[in-house]
């Protein structure tokens, strides 16, 4: 980036932000600068000031002062249309599209070409086949958007946002619901946006990603930017200690988890023996074992059947065949209630959807398993339940101003610990974590897997599913790996490793799904 | 990694299940005209039961087809059966002056009363539910008042009895009127963007928002939509009955809203049309049309306390069936 | 937790008290309650007759029926569902009782029997018929908008065949009792008004029904995976509907000593759905408040004795009551925060 055209050069100059909302300062101060044709990565706890910032760039929030220069003039969008119309585009988490609308109208969603007043099918489906074929994908645009996977419907969001002009696209968590072979796909298309001088603002806590595909990073805490650097000056370590505040010796030497290494021996007899488990198309051939004392890493690409194997072995959803070992039984749990009448917790991937009960509180979302045992003939017995949130509240560090607060209130990271605590009342003897960490800063992310640690220490079987290899193979005692419904590899604690684990996930993708070219 | 691996889709669901779920009404409808047909003979067969039959749907249709623009959006509207009842008694008090004041009033009526409900649904994201259920009690109130809690006759010298009683050849008028309601209803739905973007507000209200659809506005349209056809089918009411009486039409928004759902727009938005729910009224119509003959038959001692049971359990067996339809596509999507 | 080293104890801040923040921490039913108090003032001191106990007492028998369907309506409704079927199972209770009691072919000490039975026997079969829209709901994952909806269109014809579309006198003193009676001079209805309300009330704060029932509402995935078991909750707040709604309709006919199914129940959904969401139980589920729908319930109600009592006119009145509504929905969303 050269400093003779200062002005032609940055795309984006955000200097002096401040926004405050009622009861508290998300911007104190930020500062953010995207140069033209630049992968820009923004990293940050939650907390930390991103989202607020990028809804300051689309349009969604008007800050209460700074400067925001946009391709060269000053900007204040007050509303995300003016903010596209200037050039903006956003691309959220959630994928924000019309399952029920086809492809072609999803892309062209309130721009649809019309002769006469009135909609012009052909040229539309046209058009959309065009776009997309840009980010070298083809598809059939009639079809319903619902027909196709996630991956696909998240391109076909970026390709929306590309055909409205876009010279800046913020994207938000793109890879979250993404496997390794999607992401890729996703970095070739957003490199070719690079090619053809769009800017990206990309945000995400895959820490891992970044180099692959960013410029520059941006590390924000605390409402403030606090570094700005090229990506590849940067390592996982100093990023770490940038959005942690912390000095480089204070982060932990055994890898970024907060997992410790293990010293534990699990015991010979099995707690739980998932055999054969087979469900719908998704679930073919899975199996699992877990110890008492014992974590067992469920490691896989998305769509391998992890959280299906979850939902099975708790009751959630019924198996189509395979047995389940568990305390004396041998059949399927019925439903999730017989599960936790057993000694089982699930806690799930997706805490908004399956998690909290937003407007109940902290108290009762926390005791809500556990209401059998705290009900006497029906009624609910509130000394007992407020002694059981008090000690969790400690033991955790749940940060809540007061127990009744509805839990909605809490950030994300305090969520998931009022979450764990609903099974850790229960005193459970075997905890499956669907992806526990994800979606929550640094610090907590590291507490709960000290947590889970403790936890096995104590005799807890602990079966955590994880999409990120680093806390697969630091945390784990012993790893199963499924792909495409089936087990495909185990490994005991020496074993281990993440390239073991990758190719492991691998493996048995490229036999079972011959690529024509490699026939032989 | 390298080259982009090709994209694939899940399985679409198998083409005659995804039209049986969109045309059953229509196909219903055949079945049961065919059935009619085959049946009664003569009389069943005569233009003048046809046309008959035709002419009393026609405000159901009407207002069948402004809530289907509502509930396409993922709305409702429970206040259509009061505004056509103010609308009559409106067109009634309108009636002296001709068809076209009369007629005009009532639309107009009916317009203004959906604005309220828009603007309020749009502006101040008050629940659809709870603003049309207040605006019900709110029209009938009006209603009482517009006619001093008495029935209004209507003028017949005026011509205004014409939009309901007269005939274009042998085609009753407001068959004609209905008709082209709904050829123009679709023509909105299908090639307008104000149509596409319905669905999309119905499937997902914030995304359309981000997206850059004017929410709001559209919003407020289509409660003044079904404003101005439950008007419409006020005037015409009021016309067949000689009279405009705040007591009409009560109950008609909740058999409205069963006819879109036999037609197979869903009611939480995001999918359906507008010529299934033509489909659904016609074919709640011709069912009574045709139990009307199989009485007169002999076949079974049904008195008319009967035609609400048998609503009820018609919208109960469709709605079961469709709730197997979807159920078999999304185990299908596995 | 000891590794990490962060602190044991969170200190709890006060909340800082401003009258914004006042406006948010006050109930749901806050703002309802207050007007009614108000109304009352007001009534107290410009309608003849207000304050006396015959005038109370006429009132809230008129509520009662009111109130107990409401209070199921709001069960229903803080599980996300809704129940337009209340009015017509009024009607049909309203339609078997009598039936029943008049059928004159029971043995001796007839009475004794008859219309224990009939009381009985009307209130199950409505409870079943809630049930069956708990099945719609539950089994068969029908809207239940729809589901209710089934029988808001075929029950009042199953009560008028019942009855032939007749209105039917009676004159049955025991069964009268239902609607007459005085025990400790206070009216039977508004007794079992505030009999149910109580209970409805401690059941929904204290049990852990209660708190299931909320939580279905609230998120029924996360309520499922928590072990709740949503589906019999769902049938169990049907059949309580149906149950409520068919001792409304036994009130109902006691009170006019007769029973006409055209009439019986009319528009009891909108009355009930009305007082739910005034008195601050939101429609969308998982916030409730039995208290907050007897409130609205009488609000609603004492708002048209006040227009009706001073000469305003049925259609004015119905006007005046439809934008009371709305504006007590208004405001409890501008105080919620508008979610």
């Amino acid at each position: 980036m050269s400093d003779a055209e200062p002005q032609q050069a940055s795309l984006l100059t955000m200097e002096n932000i401040v926004k405050a909302f009622p009861g508290s300062v998300a911007l104190d101060n930020a500062s953010l600068s995207v140069a033209r044709g630049e992968i820009h990565a923004i990293v940050g706890q939650n907390g930390a000031g991103k989202s607020t910032m990028m809804k300051i760039v689309n349009g969604a929030y008007r800050r209460n002062s700074g400067t925001l220069l946009f391709d060269g003039r000053p900007a204040d969008f007050v509303s995300p249309l003016q903010a596209q119309a200037a050039g903006v585009s956003t691309i959220y988490q959630e994928i924000n599209l019309v399952p029920y609308r086809s492809v072609a109208e999803n892309i062209l969603m309130g721009r649809e070409p019309r002769r006469f007043g009135l909609i012009n099918w052909p040229a539309m489906n046209r058009r959309a086949g065009e776009i997309l074929g840009r980010l070298n994908i083809h598809i059939d645009v009639r079809q319903p958007l619902m027909n196709y996977n996630v991956a696909l419907q998240q391109m076909v969001a970026i390709a929306r946002a590309v055909s409205v002009d876009a010279k800046l696209v913020i994207m938000d968590e793109p890879t979250s619901s993404l496997d390794e072979r999607e992401v890729s796909t996703l970095f070739d298309v957003i490199r070719s946006l690079k090619a053809s001088g769009v800017s990206v603002i990309y945000i995400s806590h895959r820490l891992d990603e970044l180099p692959q595909i960013a410029d520059r990073i941006t590390v924000m805490r605390d409402g403030r930017t606090v570094a700005v650097r090229d990506a590849k000056d940067l390592t996982k370590l100093e990023l770490i200690a940038l959005m942690l505040g912390k000095d480089l010796g204070d982060v932990r030497s055994t890898g970024a988890t907060g997992f410790a290494r293990s010293t534990r021996q699990e015991d010979g007899e099995a707690l739980l023996t998932a055999r054969h488990m087979q469900r719908g198309r998704v679930l073919k051939d899975a199996s699992v074992t877990v110890r008492p004392g014992e974590i067992v890493g469920l490691a896989g690409l998305l769509g391998s059947g992890r959280t299906e194997l979850a939902r099975v072995i708790f009751g959630a959803d019924a198996p189509d065949s395979g047995e389940l070992t568990y305390g004396g039984r041998t059949s399927a749990f019925a439903n999730p209630a017989d599960a936790i009448a057993a000694g089982i917790g699930l806690c799930s991937e997706d805490r908004k959807a399956e998690g909290i009960i937003p407007y109940l509180s902290v108290r009762e979302n926390l005791t809500l398993a556990a209401l059998p045992v705290l009900t006497r003939h029906g009624v609910v017995d509130t000394a007992r339940q407020r002694e059981i949130v008090d000690r969790f509240i400690d033991r955790l560090g749940i940060k809540t101003s007061n127990p009744d607060q509805p839990i909605r209130e809490l950030s994300g990271g305090n969520q998931q610990k009022v979450l764990l605590a609903r099974w850790l009342c229960l005193n459970p003897k075997l905890l499956i974590l669907d992806e526990p960490t994800r979606g929550i800063d640094v610090g907590a992310k590291a507490e709960i897997q000290a947590l889970i640690d403790e936890l096995a220490d104590a005799g807890l079987g602990v079966l955590m599913i994880s999409s990120e290899l680093e806390e697969i193979a630091e945390g784990s005692d012993h790893v199963t790996v499924l792909s495409d419904g089936r087990t495909v590899a185990e490994f005991d604690r020496g074993q281990i490793s993440q390239p073991a684990i990758i190719q492991a996930m691998a493996h048995i993708e490229t036999i079972a799904t011959p690529d024509p070219a490699e026939v032989a | 990694m390298a080259a982009t691996a090709p994209v694939v889709a899940n399985r679409p669901s198998p083409r005659w299940m995804l039209l049986l779920q969109q045309q059953g009404a229509t196909f219903a409808l055949i079945a049961v005209a065919i059935l009619g047909l085959a049946r009664y003979g003569e009389n069943f067969r005569s233009s003048f039961n046809i046309w008959e039959m035709l002419r009393n749907n026609t405000y159901y249709g009407l207002i069948a087809l402004g809530m289907t623009f509502v509930i396409m959006t993922g709305g409702i509207d429970l206040s259509v059966g009061a505004v056509a009842a103010l609308a009559a008694v409106t067109a009634a008090r309108l009636s002296p002056h001709g068809i076209w004041v009369g007629t005009l009033g009532a639309i107009g009526i009916g317009i203004l009363v959906g604005l309220i409900n828009g603007t309020i649904i749009a502006r101040f994201k008050v629940q659809p539910f709870i603003v049309t259920l207040a605006m019900l009690l709110g029209c009938r109130g009006a209603a009482l008042n517009l006619s001093h809690n008495a029935n209004v006759s209507v003028d017949f010298r005026s011509g205004f009895i014409d939009i309901g009683q007269r005939n274009i050849g042998p085609v009753p008028l407001p068959v004609i009127i209905t008709v082209v309601a709904y050829i123009l209803g679709s023509i909105l739905f299908n090639f307008t963007r104000f149509g596409r973007h319905l669905l999309a507000i119905g499937g997902g209200e914030e995304a359309s928002r981000l997206a850059g659809l004017p929410v709001d506005r559209t919003k407020v349209v289509v409660y003044a939509i079904s404003g101005a056809c439950a008007g419409l089918a006020g005037a015409i009411l009021a016309s067949l009955a000689y009279t405009g009486s705040p007591n009409f039409a009560i109950g008609w928004e909740l058999s409205a809203i069963a006819a879109v759902i036999v037609g197979g727009t869903l009611l939480t938005g995001g999918r359906g049309s507008v010529g299934t729910t033509l489909s659904g009224v016609l074919l709640l119509g011709l069912i009574f049309n045709e139990l009307n003959f199989e009485r007169a038959k002999g076949t079974f001692e049904l008195t008319q306390y009967w035609e609400e049971i048998i609503r009820g359990a018609f919208l109960l067996l469709v709605v079961l069936l469709q709730a197997r339809l979807s159920r078999s596509q999304r185990t299908n999507r596995m | 937790m000891s590794t990490t080293g962060t602190t044991a104890t969170v200190p709890r801040p006060r909340p800082g008290f401003t009258p914004a923040s006042a406006f948010r921490i006050a109930g749901p039913t806050t703002g309802a309650a207050g007007a009614l108090i108000l109304l009352s003032i007001y009534n107290a001191f410009f309608t003849t007759n207000f304050l006396t106990l015959a005038t109370l007492r006429v009132n809230l028998t008129q509520v009662s029926t009111i109130v107990l369907v409401a209070v199921g309506m709001t069960f229903v409704i803080a599980t996300g569902g809704i129940d337009l079927s209340v009015g017509s199972l009024m009607a049909i209770s309203g339609a078997i009782a009598p039936l029943i009691f008049l059928s004159h072919q029971w043995p001796l000490g007839s009475d004794w029997i008859a219309v224990p039975v009939a009381i009985v026997v009307a209130i199950l079969v409505t409870g079943l018929f809630g049930l069956f829209n708990g099945v719609l709901v539950t089994r068969f994952e029908i809207q239940p908008i729809v589901a209710t909806l089934v029988l808001f269109l075929g029950g009042r014809g199953i009560a008028k065949a019942l009855l032939h579309g007749e209105l039917r006198h009676f004159k049955e003193p025991h069964f009268d009792y239902i609607g007459t009676g005085r025990p400790f001079g206070i009216p039977v209805q508004v007794l079992l008004m505030l009999i149910v309300v109580a209970v409805a009330a401690w059941a929904m704060r204290s049990t852990s029904f209660g708190r299931y029932v909320l939580a279905t509402g609230g998120n029924e995935n996360a309520a499922r995976l928590a072990g709740v078991p949503v589906n019999r909750i769902r049938l169990v707040v049907y059949a309580i509907s149906g149950l409520l709604a068919g001792l409304a309709g036994l009130i109902v006919i006691s009170l006019n000593s007769s029973t006409d199914p055209n009439l019986v129940g009319i528009n009891m959904e909108l009355n009930a759905i009305a007082a739910a969401a005034v008195g601050g139980t939101v429609l969308t589920g998982g916030r409730a408040t039995v208290v907050g729908t007897l409130v609205g319930a009488v609000l609603v109600h004492q708002l048209r004795y006040t227009l009706i009592s001073h000469g305003v006119a049925d259609g004015t009145t119905r006007m005046v009551t439809a934008a009371a509504i709305l504006g007590a929905v208004l405001l409890q969303q501008a105080r919620r925060g508008g979610d």
